[in-house]
């Protein structure tokens, strides 16, 4: 499992934390970002599943920023999206059961407990489950494919998204208030803007 | 020091004042026992007009929101997760074969509701619209004669001041927008060339946030959050337009103040709201109601507010109320370009192109308009995976991309359909409210239409030198549960927004729209808005209302 390559060597996201492009509550929301709180919501078996799902959807061999915390967190606050699919359970228990579910497949058809599979073999699961090819019986009337993307995907890739690390790994402007933008047309940067390294730019190639 | 939105600020005769940071403006203040001529629920693109135009025409006005009262200068992140508190992210049961996503996808709440973060596309509808069952053979006509919505539209962008071309392309000859266009971003130029290899107009999109200083609004920058709420004030929002405007004229607005149920007395009026404000129900006395909380919490409103005179629930005589909901249809093309793009920059819909709404050569019915676009990070990476499922390195490999991406969206009209409806379920949230239900399917007319566009588009993105494109579905907006109709038994209002079944009832959100046209819904609702404002005046004057 390689990283793609780095689009934006000298690029930081952060530097610009001193700069126009960053306002006062920007700097308070990011700094709480970086620090992350204690774990309130998940027990420790569900919590192993969380982590090693996390590793999958996001893997970071490159770095390693805490994802599934956040969801803890969010969870402990009940925060829920405003869409409860008719059929999902609430927030709370969706991710309680998704899991369960998860790890209940991973044991059926390997034996073993899902963090302890290999990352590929952790990613056909996934597959398979997107697919709604499932077995166990934690099922029941879960929709394998709508958990699988709605819920627990959706939610690991936008904390993965909402760290500034993941803004520079992409080349994001981030933060930008007061300061915009002025060059707006194509291949045009303003100088604190990331810059592309001249070997992906050539290729545009993933 | 930073708000939550969990605070109550408007009171004590003083309410934020939306351009400064900490500072007030003087509100007047009404007592609960004193019956106000008119109480009105929700301040988005509907309520916030209809507030203000009330008070400006003298009558005393109390206007409710469940959202809080936000200064964007001091309370606006650039950060999509901190900003997700502008959305209405309460529970909503979604079901049926195309369940709607709600929350930020369609629903704000906050004094000024969802054009707090809309994207401030600015399109009035195709005249023959209004009258799309009658001329265009599908639909329903509205109860509304197009050139006083013309007139309406005209009134409106002038308040927003509308920044836009000097020519629009389609519809009736216009006069200019009031503001001169923005730049054209690297997003819209690739919209631009594909239109122009395709042989269809294209046109700078007309937006809601101003090209030159306003007041005190300083113009654009290009920041790119507008889907996430405008820390600047360039956006002309209804928080910092209408609502100022209310507020000066004499309108008390209540923030974080909930209404569960409109009261209404043996002779079948409304008498007044019960809210939920600062732990406890209370209730405001008034002579006159008027509902704008949008096309899901005004049919729930309705529906909970069942009483001995209105015994299915207000305004429910003819069981209308939550029926013919309706979406925009939302597919997407997206492509790879050799160009550095970095739509980020500017606002995500810079350019347009309406050439299917005004050509009927068409295989179905209806019409869409498509935008360039410009998602921000998790915005993009969701939508990739909910439609793609693709995840792993496989998901940051594309992300990878995200600067040299370019996409184009429509905007769909979707059929109104009795069964695509909102109603009330068993459950109740923490008020004691009962959730709403809603259930949303495609109908095949709608699946032809974004059939029809995605191929379009996709050769139109080809021919712009897009590669490796790939396709997304979804849905934004929501019109229609409280249709406006001829009689009783075409609708749940008139075409001045008033109930048919009770008299000093009116509706003055999208909820009233019959037909959802091929634009983004937000000036239209507020175009209609001034003209159920105007209509409400003029009755009330007469003392017919
Ligand atoms: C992300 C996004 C982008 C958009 N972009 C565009 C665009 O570019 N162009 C465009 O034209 N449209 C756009 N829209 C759509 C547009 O914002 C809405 O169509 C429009 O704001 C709806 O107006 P409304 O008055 O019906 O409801 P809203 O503006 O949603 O206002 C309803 C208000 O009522 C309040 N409320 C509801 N129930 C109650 C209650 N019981 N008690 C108290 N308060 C209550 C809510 O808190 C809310 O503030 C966008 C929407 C979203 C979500
Ligand atoms: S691009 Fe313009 S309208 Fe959008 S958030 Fe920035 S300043 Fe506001």
């Amino acid at each position: 499992m390689t990283s793609p390559p780095r689009r934006y060597p000298d690029y930081d996201v952060l530097d610009k934390r001193d700069s126009p492009s960053w306002d006062d509550i920007t700097r308070h929301v990011v700094a709480g970002r970086l620090n992350p709180p204690e774990r309130q919501f998940f027990d420790d078996a569900l919590w192993d599943v969380l982590i090693a799902l996390c590793d999958t959807i996001m893997p970071q061999p490159d770095r390693d920023r805490p994802i599934a915390i956040w969801i803890d967190a969010a969870l402990a606050q009940n925060r829920t999206t405003g869409t409860r699919y008719d059929n999902l359970p609430p927030m709370r228990e969706a991710w309680k059961r998704g899991l369960a579910a998860l790890e209940a497949e991973a044991r059926l058809c390997h034996g073993r407990p899902f963090h302890d599979l290999a990352q590929d073999a952790r990613e056909a699961l996934l597959k398979a489950i997107d697919r709604e090819e499932v077995a166990a019986p934690e099922w029941n009337d879960l929709p394998p494919r709508r958990m699988f993307r709605e819920v627990l995907a959706n939610e690991i890739v936008r904390v993965y998204y909402s760290h500034p690390d993941a803004w520079s790994e992409i080349g994001f402007g981030g933060p930008a208030s007061p300061r915009g933008y002025v060059r707006l047309g194509p291949n045009r940067r303003d100088p604190w803007e990331a810059e592309e390294s001249a070997a992906t730019r050539r290729s545009a190639e993933p | 020091m930073i708000s939550q939105g969990s605070e109550i600020r408007a009171k004590d005769g003083r309410a934020p004042d939306v351009f400064s940071r900490d500072g007030w403006v003087a509100m007047r203040q009404y007592r609960e026992a004193e019956e106000v001529d008119v109480a009105v629920i929700g301040t988005g693109a509907g309520g916030g007009v209809v507030a203000a135009k009330l008070a400006e025409a003298g009558l005393s006005v109390v206007a409710f929101d469940a959202g809080a009262f936000y200064r964007p200068l001091a309370d606006f992140a650039s950060d999509e997760r901190e900003q997700d508190k502008l959305y209405w992210t309460d529970d909503r049961i979604s079901g049926g074969d195309d369940a709607i996503e709600m929350g930020s996808n369609n629903s704000g709440r906050a004094i000024g509701g969802s054009t707090v973060h809309f994207q401030m596309v600015a399109l009035r509808f195709r005249p023959e619209w209004f009258q799309a069952r009658s001329r265009l053979g599908y639909g329903r006509d509205w109860p509304v004669d197009w050139r006083e919505m013309w007139r309406c539209y005209d009134e409106v962008e002038d308040a927003l001041k509308i920044a836009g071309p000097v020519t629009y392309p389609w519809g009736p000859k216009r006069g200019r927008y009031p503001y001169r266009q923005h730049e054209l971003n690297a997003s819209a130029q690739v919209l631009a060339r594909g239109a122009e290899a395709m042989g269809v107009d294209w046109s700078p999109c007309p937006i809601s946030t101003v090209s030159a200083p306003r007041g005190k609004s300083p113009p654009c920058v290009y920041r790119g959050f507008c889907k996430i709420g405008c820390s600047t004030n360039a956006k002309q929002s209804i928080l910092n337009t209408y609502i100022p405007r209310a507020l000066a004229a004499g309108a008390e607005v209540r923030d974080l103040a909930m209404v569960g149920r409109i009261e209404t007395g043996s002779d079948g009026r409304a008498t007044g709201v019960h809210y939920h404000r600062d732990g406890e129900w209370r209730f405001q006395k008034a002579r006159r109601v008027v509902v704008a909380g949008y096309s899901i919490e005004t049919p729930r409103l309705l529906l909970n507010s069942s009483s001995p005179s209105h015994p299915q629930g207000l305004a429910n005589a003819e069981g209308l109320v939550g029926t013919e909901l309706m979406v925009h249809s939302n597919h997407a093309v997206w492509g790879v370009m050799e160009d550095e793009i970095r739509w980020y920059k500017g606002p995500p819909s810079m350019a347009v192109c309406e050439h299917w709404n005004y050509d009927d050569d068409k295989d179905f019915h209806g019409g869409y308009a498509f935008m360039s676009q410009g998602p921000l990070p998790t915005d993009f990476a969701t939508s990739m995976v909910k439609n793609l499922g693709v995840f792993g390195m496989e998901l940051r490999r594309r992300m990878a991309l995200y600067n040299h991406m370019a996409g184009l969206k429509i905007v769909g009209e979707v059929m109104p359909t009795p069964a695509n409806r909102v109603e009330l379920s068993e459950e109740t949230d923490a008020l004691g409210l009962p959730l709403p239900r809603i259930t949303f399917r495609f109908g095949e007319n709608d699946r032809k239409l974004s059939d029809h566009a995605l191929r379009f588009m996709r050769t139109m993105h080809e021919a712009a030198g897009a590669r490796d494109i790939f396709e997304t579905a979804g849905s934004a907006h929501l019109m229609g549960g409280c249709r406006m109709g001829f009689s009783a038994a075409d609708g749940v209002v008139d075409g001045a927004g008033r109930a048919f079944s009770c008299p000093n009832l009116w509706i003055a959100d999208g909820s009233v729209m019959p037909t959802g046209g091929g634009v983004n819904p937000s000036i239209t609702i507020m175009a209609n808005a001034t003209r159920i404002a105007g209509h409400m005046i003029g009755a009330i004057a007469r003392g017919e209302g």
